[in-house]
């Protein structure tokens, strides 16, 4: 016993030593060269995508040699899981991506990220400047700005030209919801499946129950709600947003055992030509030839393009989008080479590079000419022309009212539940939250 | 420790021939090695098993999104929504039905293999290896796997099916079926490690007993039901004791399988603290669920262990 302790100790005493050197050679090293380290988080998982930022990245890092700019990456449902610890960690990044929203006006609240207002308006507003008015009020909660504008997005309907022809109907003649039920309907009759649908993973689903709402109701009501006013979520016409969506629901438009695919199967069934509809993002068309089966996908020109169609008797407009706007967002104790970083990732060079990689619809002033993709241009011209851009409802209500959303959808298409139940369910999700 | 006690108490206890500085010094060794053994595992103990427990016990009381310290009580509210919860119901029924499945069909198929692989005949290493394998498994790998069998375009599941001429199978999608499929596959998964419980059992089961049953004319049904079985108890018990706490604790096969889909139909208690605690930034309801899922599990251990396993 003795002598293992004091072998131990012996052990001891020669690992302290030797962490003792190696700890003044690190001290060393550091002092040497003095770099600021920028912890970068994405959830990027198109390697595509990444390489471009990683040559952003490289320029950035050749112009500024002191700066060492580390990506760390964490899977889309670990990363919200995660961020709350690790935003009150000692490992908290610099920077991370985020939906804007409720979540965004929540971690803010928690005084984990920077207040970026000052950054922007210094040098006389040269970097607010840079970007589109309605991004950076996007991300803005009571004049305060808590991330730096990178995206917009926007959810439409994709359709395989080619199916559409063999079931004998026209994008063209989609004029309201009437007429979408009624294609579906052609479209099924036909021996095609309509729409592919990510039922799984709930959320794609809801993008129906969003912009059903905001068809029926409009601004006024969908913000009523959102801030507990009147009827809130009871409000007859978001009721009626509901009622519309069984509607779809009763007609099976989905392709088989949708309840059970994630949204990158459903991408994959459209892909392979497997359903003729699907209500995505604006990058869709490259989303879709990432998840098909052959690795291809869909022909571009084979894909087409048309807007969440209006609704007879609603008080939304039918040019009102529902879409994305992401930002980085700045954590409280990151660098001043961190905002830079920023600035020169969304800068309208590489923003213009980035866009015409079909990568995103960019927010830098003047990269909109990057744009080069006929489907992505469609989005872009629907985005220019739009009345009321609402975020996406499961990011702007919060994850607490979000996630209740993203369930009551689902259940009301596959008939579980009727739309008042559901509306009452949200009610109840977000008094809650109050 | 007890190597280390056992010397030093007989030393104290001589006589004291020596001089008194070696019985201090001895003392002095005994403390010692208290000092430098003990609060290591204390302080793990207490950081990571009883500090959780009563924070979460706390945070149940609160309202709180994770962000800085919980400051909104609200007393039971968290437990009244629980309760309320029909998707929390469901996953109580389905931790119920998860052990009832468990014990009325893992643990007799388990058995039923164990007697025929308990005995040295050819190629039985081989059978129990098998029977074993998916235990082996990584639970999350499991659950992909069988994602990939249940699914009704390219798994091995439609096209048995196609062969047949049935229409495609959509088993997780099907929120009437997809508890079923978990459950196949919950048993596939923990039945060779009940099996390896029982073979050991029966390896220690006297031979002698069972040629006296044999002279006495047993047939093969009353050898297993008067001898065998019996003799087994001990190891039935415990077998069914594993099967009940890892049954209420499921969750990592369960999240690839079905994520608790559709509609909450496969929710065990701990992919609903998942889903509803954590994905929903609701720390004080998960943490009422954790709370509930402890109580559950601390009351049915130890009144099993108090009825069932006394004389264990």
């Amino acid at each position: 016993m003795n002598f293992m302790l004091k072998s131990a100790g012996l052990g001891g005493r020669r690992i302290a030593s030797m962490a003792a050197a190696a700890g003044m050679l690190l001290a060393g090293a550091g002092a040497a060269s003095a770099t600021t380290v920028v912890k970068w988080l994405h959830l990027e998982l198109d390697p595509k995508y990444v390489a471009a930022w990683e040559d952003i990245v490289k320029k950035y890092e050749a112009q500024h040699p002191d700066v060492d700019i580390q990506m760390q990456f964490l899977e889309n449902e670990a990363f919200k899981a995660k961020l709350p610890t690790l935003l009150q960690s000692d490992d908290v990044p610099d920077f991370f991506f985020s939906w804007g929203g409720g979540v965004l006006k929540q971690q803010s609240e928690t005084g984990a990220l920077q207040d970026v207002t000052a950054a922007l308006d210094a040098d006389g507003g040269k970097l607010r400047s840079a970007y589109s008015p309605a991004s950076v009020s996007g991300l803005t909660f009571d004049g305060k700005t808590w991330a730096i504008p990178y995206k917009v997005g926007l959810v439409s309907f994709f359709y395989n030209k080619e199916l559409f022809a063999k079931a004998g109907v026209k994008a063209e003649d989609i004029k309201n919801w009437a007429d979408f039920l009624d294609t579906v309907k052609k479209i099924k009759a036909a021996g095609i499946v309509p729409i592919a649908g990510g039922g799984g993973e709930k959320w794609p689903i809801h993008f129906y129950w969003s912009y059903l709402v905001m068809r029926e109701g409009g601004q006024k009501v969908f913000e009523a709600a959102k801030t507990g006013q009147g009827e809130g979520f009871l409000d007859p016409a978001i009721i009626k947003a509901g009622d519309d969506l069984a509607e779809l629901g009763k007609l099976e438009p989905f392709q088989p055992g949708y309840l059970g695919s994630t949204w990158p199967q459903a991408l994959g069934v459209f892909g392979d030509g497997k359903a003729a509809i699907i209500l995505g993002f604006e990058n869709t068309e490259a989303n879709q030839r990432k998840n098909a089966g052959d690795g291809k996908g869909l022909a571009p020109d084979n894909i087409g393009r048309f807007a969440f169609p209006a609704v007879d008797g609603g008080a939304g407009k039918p040019t009102d989008t529902l879409g994305g706007l992401n930002g980085w967002a700045v954590t409280k104790k990151a660098s001043k080479e961190a905002i830079d970083f920023l600035a020169f990732l969304t800068s309208a060079d590489n923003e213009r590079a980035m866009a015409k990689a079909g990568m995103l619809l960019p927010v830098a002033v003047g990269a909109g000419d990057g744009v080069t993709n006929p489907l992505l241009a469609e989005s872009a011209k629907q985005l220019a022309g739009s009345t009321w851009h609402q975020n996406y409802f499961d990011q702007d209500l919060g994850a607490a009212v979000g996630r209740v959303v993203n369930d009551v959808s689902v259940e009301i298409v596959s008939g579980q539940m009727n739309s008042k139940d559901g509306a009452q369910m949200i009610q109840d999700a977000f008094e809650l939250e109050q | 420790m007890a190597n280390i006690s056992v010397p030093s108490i007989t030393t104290a206890a001589r006589p004291a021939r020596k001089a008194a500085n070696s019985r201090s010094s001895v003392a002095h060794d005994r403390l010692t090695v208290l000092l430098i053994f003990l609060p290591p595992a204390l302080l793990l103990f207490t950081l990571f098993v009883i500090m959780p427990m009563g924070e979460a016990a706390w945070y149940s009381l609160y309202k709180w999104n994770g962000y800085g310290t919980p400051t909104e009580f609200i007393a039971l509210r968290n437990f009244q929504v629980l309760f309320r919860n029909a998707a929390f119901t469901q996953a109580l029924v389905n931790n119920g039905l998860i052990i009832v499945i468990s014990i009325c069909i893992q643990v007799p198929l388990a058995i039923w293999l164990a007697t025929m692989l308990a005995h040295r005949i050819p190629g039985v290493v081989g059978y129990r290896l098998i029977f074993f394998l998916p235990y082996v498994l990584a639970d999350v790998a499991a659950g992909l796997i069988w994602r990939f069998v249940y699914d009704g375009d390219y798994g091995l599941f439609a096209a048995v099916s196609n062969f047949f001429g049935f229409a495609n199978p959509y088993v997780l999608a099907d929120k009437d079926v997809a508890i079923y499929a978990v459950l196949g596959v919950i048993v596939w998964k923990y039945f060779g490690f009940h099996m390896m419980l029982f073979i050991a059992g029966l390896q220690s089961v006297d031979k002698s007993v069972l040629e006296a049953a044999e002279i006495d004319g047993a047939t093969g049904w009353q050898k297993f039901r008067y001898v065998t079985l019996p003799l087994l108890g001990s190891t039935l018990r415990l077998s069914i004791f594993f099967a009940v706490v890892g049954s209420l604790q499921l969750f990592d096969m369960i999240m690839p399988l079905t994520g608790g889909g559709p509609s909450n139909s496969t929710q065990t208690m701990v992919t609903f603290l998942y889903t509803y605690g954590v994905m929903r930034m609701q720390v004080g309801l998960g943490s009422a669920v954790g709370v509930v899922l402890f109580v559950i599990c601390v009351t049915l251990a130890f009144g099993y262990k108090r009825i069932f396993m006394r004389h264990d």
